[in-house]
């Protein structure tokens, strides 16, 4: 086991952290600003990556479909918002969950109605090809870099906004006191569209880069939506600096579990029973990670800090 | 025609009907009290006349159109300024981004409202939470400032606080009246809210029963309306 594997598994977990974070950081806004449940984010990640697929195929050009990704992510997430979520705020969660289950089913079946229930690919784009060198040797992939940087500049201009800018105050008084910023002249619902739109053009950021990797799928969007879940509460509903501790956590916790933990084992077991043992544990990791962290801080690392 | 002017507004909570015909009017650049003992619908009338509570009857006229029935923030945004009761200051945001986060127009500015408010300059940087009752209720009311409000409304404004940060608020009222400004102000302490009043308007069961300058407010009527 070199130096130069272990540094390559970090950038990829941290590469998974960045993709979760993406999707988690809508989630996160949405819940804590309107504490709304969407189960159907997760489309919205779907909508993203079918998005950049279809029109990099039709055009040619990676860059013209990941633009398309965000307008239609955008697009669906502000829709979604008028046409159905609006209607829920005031309801249950159970109701909102209900609801946006249905819209999960309604999405990937729509979504299998347009393209088929083949898979689509996509292609790195030409400037994103090859490897870079690791230290200690060893080559790691442009493309992943690109999507760890891309992850970062993400991460510092939602802190901006949040920090620096009148939107952003808004969010962060819409968080604690919706009846008293309505009070005040302020437009909650134009807000609430606005934020809900965000939310979903980050997860379609995330679907569209996840794209060239993995093959664009229906279906793709709900185990993304389960680990960003995990991701939000063990970095604190609301909190966009905990969806990104959080994520960060939960993609190198995997990535290194599922590298590391068939090996440990194997110290102890015979090789033939080691990997299932080991691969099994892995599996199991960010969940015992997300106990151990709720048994210390039940809402969360950065409950509360927006 | 009269700056705010409610005629007959009922209102309910739920199935409870809390107000049962409100009449209250403000003149432009005059200072209104609202009394009456908890429970009356002070604060119901207020929530009323921002759309916060949908009254089913009567007309509420604000600059010469209808309010009823229209969204809180259109409501805010056509000049009301609230500062509500218990402050509701945004405890996650600072001193200068409470100020900032729905503040409209001109005449008031950062500038205005810490010259107003001394403390609030001192603290701009503070998160909300960390200010006493008295900074976070000047607070309250540099930020309905801020939105430059033709009517600037304020419920319970001094409860609560220490009386020396009461008679900072009350100095500070006065020196709004004194510039011109319009306020309709609910507050218990007869003997610091009169004296600021043009006009005074009782509240009892849900109806208005008494209008009236502040000198025509006897003793008598103090305690038939207002005494415990």
């Amino acid at each position: 086991m070199t130096a130069a594997l272990i540094i390559e598994q970090l950038l990829n977990g941290l590469q998974l952290g960045v993709m979760l974070f993406l999707i988690a950081a809508g989630l996160t806004l949405i819940f804590g600003v309107m504490g709304f449940i969407n189960l159907a984010h997760g489309s919205l990640y779907m909508i993203g990556a079918f998005a950049c697929a279809a029109i990099a195929a039709a055009t040619g050009s990676f860059w013209i479909g990941l633009a398309a990704s965000l307008v239609a992510a955008a697009a669906a997430g502000a829709l979604m918002e008028v046409a159905i979520v609006r209607r829920l705020y005031e309801r249950d969660h159970l109701d909102q969950v209900l609801a946006t289950f249905a819209l999960i089913l309604i999405l990937s079946e729509g979504t299998r109605w347009l393209f088929g229930s083949f898979p689509l690919y996509l292609d790195i784009p030409p400037l994103l090809q090859g490897a870079v060198p690791l230290p200690g040797g060893g080559q790691y992939q442009l493309y992943r870099l690109a999507i760890i940087g891309v992850g970062i500049l993400v991460a510092i201009g939602l802190y901006l906004l949040i920090s620096r800018t009148r939107l952003g105050m808004r969010i962060r008084a819409g968080e604690t006191d919706r009846e008293m910023i309505a009070a005040l002249g302020v437009d909650i619902r134009t807000l609430y569209t606005v934020v809900f739109a965000l939310g979903a053009a980050l997860a379609g950021l995330a679907g569209a880069m996840v794209g060239a990797l993995q093959s664009v799928q229906v279906g793709m969007g709900e185990p993304a939506l389960i680990l960003a879940f995990v991701v939000i509460v063990i970095g604190g509903i609301g909190s966009i600096k905990g969806a990104l501790v959080g994520a960060i956590l939960v993609g190198v916790v995997d990535t290194m579990g599922r590298f590391l933990l068939p090996k440990l084992v194997a110290l102890a077991l015979p090789a033939s029973q080691a990997t299932m043992v080991g691969a099994a544990l892995a599996s199991m990791l960010i969940y015992v990670v997300m106990a151990l962290i709720l048994a210390f801080r039940p809402r969360g690392l950065f409950a509360g800090q927006g | 025609m009269s700056l705010l002017s409610l005629k007959g507004v009922e209102s309910f909570y739920g199935a409870s009907q809390a107000l049962f015909g409100v009449d209250l009017s403000v003149e432009d650049g005059e200072v209104v009290a609202l009394m009456g003992r908890n429970g009356m619908g002070k604060t119901t009338t207020i929530s009323s006349i921002l759309g916060m509570v949908k009254p089913r009857g009567g007309s509420i006229n604000f600059a010469g159109k209808e309010i009823v029935g229209q969204q809180p923030h259109r409501i805010a945004q056509q000049g009301i300024g609230l500062v509500p009761e218990g402050r509701r200051c945004f405890p996650n945001l600072t001193v200068e981004e409470n100020l900032l986060v729905a503040a409209r127009g001109s005449d008031w500015t950062l500038a205005r409202v810490t010259e107003l408010f001394p403390r609030l300059g001192e603290r701009l940087g503070q998160y909300a939470n960390t200010l006493s009752g008295g900074e976070q209720q000047m607070l309250a009311i540099g930020r309905a400032l801020m939105t430059n409000p033709r009517l600037l409304i304020l419920d319970e404004a001094t409860e609560g606080l220490a009386p020396v940060i009461r008679q900072d608020i009350w100095a500070a009222l006065r020196k709004l009246k004194a510039a011109g400004q319009s306020i309709l102000v609910v507050d218990k302490t007869l003997s610091e809210l009169l004296p600021v009043a043009d006009r005074c308007f009782v509240l009892e069961k849900g109806v208005t029963v008494f209008e009236g300058k502040p000198d025509a407010l006897t003793a008598e009527l103090q305690d038939r309306y207002l005494g415990v």
